[in-house]
């Protein structure tokens, strides 16, 4: 994946472009708005990260000049700022997703992934699949092996989120923003007994797990 | 503390004395050039009265008995003590009768009163004289020597001048005396003000200059300081005592960020020093390990429980600070304490805790539903963590509409808090009571509840539920929302 990282501090943009690296994407560099503006435009890339503060022009105005001349880019914002109007003006400038610093890096990741794969075709889907497991959009029920789950609301919403981001990590903070709609940080393990209970519907008389934990970041809905 | 000229005359007090003194100067003068006046007139009335009944005696004498009897009348007033002035003349100058020797030149040139107070002299005050000036004729006085007199001058037939005229001594005689007074009264008075200048300003001079010193001591750092107070019960003291209030205050205040600094240093600074012990101690053992995995994952478990109290202390203080209120929306209150149910239902459920949660519809109030549900979840994961130990522990959400108020209650049959001063204490920052202490937390849950609830414009309360506790957030529904 083809990544440019909008960010003036250059410890931490090296730090990011050698992690970004290490996962196996191609990322750039830009040190302040006017060059990231220029290179953002000009390179095809997949995901944008921009920080917030930025010499020249601002993070928020590089998206929203991009968004003016019809690019459209995911973006993610990376911002000392961390109050919930920070994030609502930050979405609102036109950036896709909002993490605040410091992040942890298996978190920025994912969210990248996310990002990239975001405008692929199964939002569309009505049906989605993972191994035997098979969740209806429209009928609202889920089968693994031709067997019926029953899924309370919130667990459904749970396992929809999961498969249509399949074969990707998903963050606990992930799940409590698109499955819950709330950004702030529960203080215990909230999240994760609500994977483990829907991890109990979805494997509970099968052999093989679909829902994995990637130790540091989250779970990954996988086949095999 | 030098007590100078130049800082006296700055001071109030100085300012206002002189200013009074500068007012009552005023009216004094204004006062005394009345009465001056009104009294000269009167006097002058009564001379130019006296004047004129003397005259038409004289009149009606000459009428009676002709030029010999008037002179005969004149020559004998002009003999009684104390007497009048009168002068018969001729055109020529020459003296007929009377007690006047000189004059003023041009006070017989024309009839009627005298246009203005002239001089004159009288026969025998003037011993440089000659003998024969006696019999001769009217001899001319410079305006400023002599008396003063006012007359009324009169044509006889026969080219014969008749002059009656009444000395002024009188009337100026009183008018130096009111002078005198004037001149005694301003001086007494600017001797008064000098005095009242004197004491009041140094005195007032004397206490601003206690009170600087004072404060002069408590900005070199010595906050214990007070400002002294006399016990006169004055204005001085009533600022001074209003100071000391003031000063108790900011010293509350001190101390409470004392011991919030305290507290994050002991809070913060603890799992940091487990941080660097724990990197220090796998940089020291042998790398890519088990145990050198496990310590850099705790080391960032443990910066992540860092960061997360950083963001709750941040948070706080913005709240306190008055949080943009550009944010706030039409929050459901029964929806977001129903989300916070759901979410906290199966970990209250995995802690062996009976969970139940009973919400009312209709309680929609301005605010913002992130930091109420961040609120609300902080306070039922503390209940939900706090029943945990008891025997049948459980926990109770409910949002209940009382008429203005919603009441969004987290009711838990956990050990509680028994001391009332402990669960005041409890919604401060930092603190931890001490059995809690073992527990995980910032200890920040409930602070930043409390400032969510002042950022509503609501409150918490915590209460006790025997058994348990009962945290309770009070909202008030204002009816432009509805």
């Amino acid at each position: 994946m083809k990544i440019l990282v909008i960010e003036d501090d250059k410890e931490a943009a090296d730090y990011l472009k050698k992690a970004l690296g290490e996962a196996g994407h191609n990322a750039h560099v830009a040190g302040d708005g006017d060059t990231g503006f220029t290179m953002a435009d000009g390179g095809d890339y997949d995901v944008l990260i921009v920080d917030r503060m930025l010499p020249h022009r601002n993070g928020l105005a590089v998206i929203a000049d991009l968004r003016a001349k019809g690019n459209t880019t995911p973006v993610l914002i990376l911002s000392a700022l961390g109050e919930v109007d920070d994030r609502v003006t930050g979405l609102r400038a036109g950036g896709d997703d909002y993490l605040t610093k410091p992040y942890a890096f298996t978190e920025l990741l994912a969210r990248i992934e996310v990002l990239s794969r975001r405008s692929s075709a199964k939002e569309v889907e009505t049906v989605y699949r993972v191994g035997d497991l098979e969740l209806d959009r429209l009928s609202h029920s889920a089968r693994r092996a031709g067997k019926e789950i029953v899924l309370q609301p919130r667990e459904f919403r749970l396992l929809e989120y999961l498969m249509r981001h399949s074969g990707q990590v998903v963050t606990r903070t992930m799940l409590l923003e698109n499955v819950w709609d709330y950004h702030f940080d529960p203080q215990t393990n909230v999240i994760d007994v609500h994977v483990s209970r829907l991890r109990g519907k979805i494997e509970k008389g099968f052999d093989k797990p679909l829902l994995h934990t990637v130790r540091g970041s989250g779970y990954m809905l996988k086949a095999g | 503390m030098g007590w100078t000229i130049p800082a006296a005359l700055r001071t109030t007090a100085v300012r206002l004395s002189a200013l009074y003194l500068l007012l009552f100067t005023a009216c004094a003068v204004i006062l005394v050039v009345y009465m001056t006046a009104t009294s000269a007139r009167l006097l002058n009335d009564q001379t130019q009265e006296a004047i004129t009944n003397e005259a038409s005696d004289l009149g009606r004498a000459y009428s009676r008995g002709g030029l010999p009897l008037l002179v005969r009348m004149v020559a004998s007033r002009s003999r009684q003590p104390g007497a009048n002035l009168y002068l018969i003349a001729d055109g020529q100058g020459r003296i007929l009768s009377g007690n006047v020797e000189s004059l003023e030149p041009g006070v017989l040139d024309a009839e009627g009163w005298t246009s203005h107070p002239f001089s004159y002299r009288r026969f025998g005050e003037d011993t440089t004289q000659a003998e024969g000036a006696r019999e001769g004729t009217l001899t001319e006085v410079d305006k400023n020597d002599g008396h003063k007199a006012l007359a009324l001058v009169l044509r006889l037939p026969n080219q014969m001048i008749l002059l009656v005229g009444r000395d002024l001594g009188e009337p100026e005689r009183f008018r130096s005396t009111i002078r005198q007074a004037l001149v005694f009264s301003l001086g007494t008075m600017a001797l008064g003000g000098l005095l009242i200048w004197f004491f009041v300003g140094r005195r007032a001079l004397r206490r601003i200059d206690s009170v600087s010193a004072a404060s002069k001591r408590i900005m070199g750092g010595d906050l214990s300081g007070r400002l002294p107070v006399s016990g006169a019960g004055d204005e001085f003291d009533r600022l001074s005592e209003n100071l000391n209030v003031m000063l108790n205050r900011i010293g509350e205040l001190n101390d409470g960020l004392k011991e919030v600094s305290d507290n994050i240093a002991h809070d913060l600074k603890t799992p940091l020093t487990r941080i660097r012990n724990r990197a220090e101690a796998a940089l020291s053992g042998k790398p890519r390990t088990a145990e050198y995995r496990q310590a850099l994952e705790s080391t960032i478990a443990e910066s992540d429980q860092l960061i997360r109290t950083f963001n709750a202390i941040l948070m706080i203080s913005r709240l306190e600070a008055g949080y943009s209120a550009e944010q706030l929306e039409d929050v459901d209150l029964a929806e977001v304490a129903g989300d916070v149910a759901e979410l906290y239902e199966p970990v209250a459920e995995e802690a062996g805790v009976a969970f139940s949660s009973r919400t009312e519809a209709g309680c929609i109030i301005k605010g913002n539903r992130e930091l109420i549900a961040q609120a609300l979840s902080n306070i039922v994961d503390n209940s939900i963590k706090y029943s945990a130990g008891s025997e049948t522990p459980s926990v109770e959400v409910s949002l209940v509409r009382g008429g203005e108020d919603c009441v969004v209650r987290v009711r838990d049959n956990g050990p509680g808090i028994p001391d009332e001063a402990d669960r005041l204490r409890v919604t401060e920052r930092f603190v931890r009571l001490e059995k809690s202490r073992s527990q995980p937390g910032s200890g920040l849950g409930l602070s930043l509840a409390k400032a969510v609830m002042k950022f509503h414009g609501g409150r918490l309360d915590v209460l006790p539920a025997n058994p348990g506790l009962l945290v309770a957030m009070t909202f008030h529904v204002q009816r432009d929302s509805e």
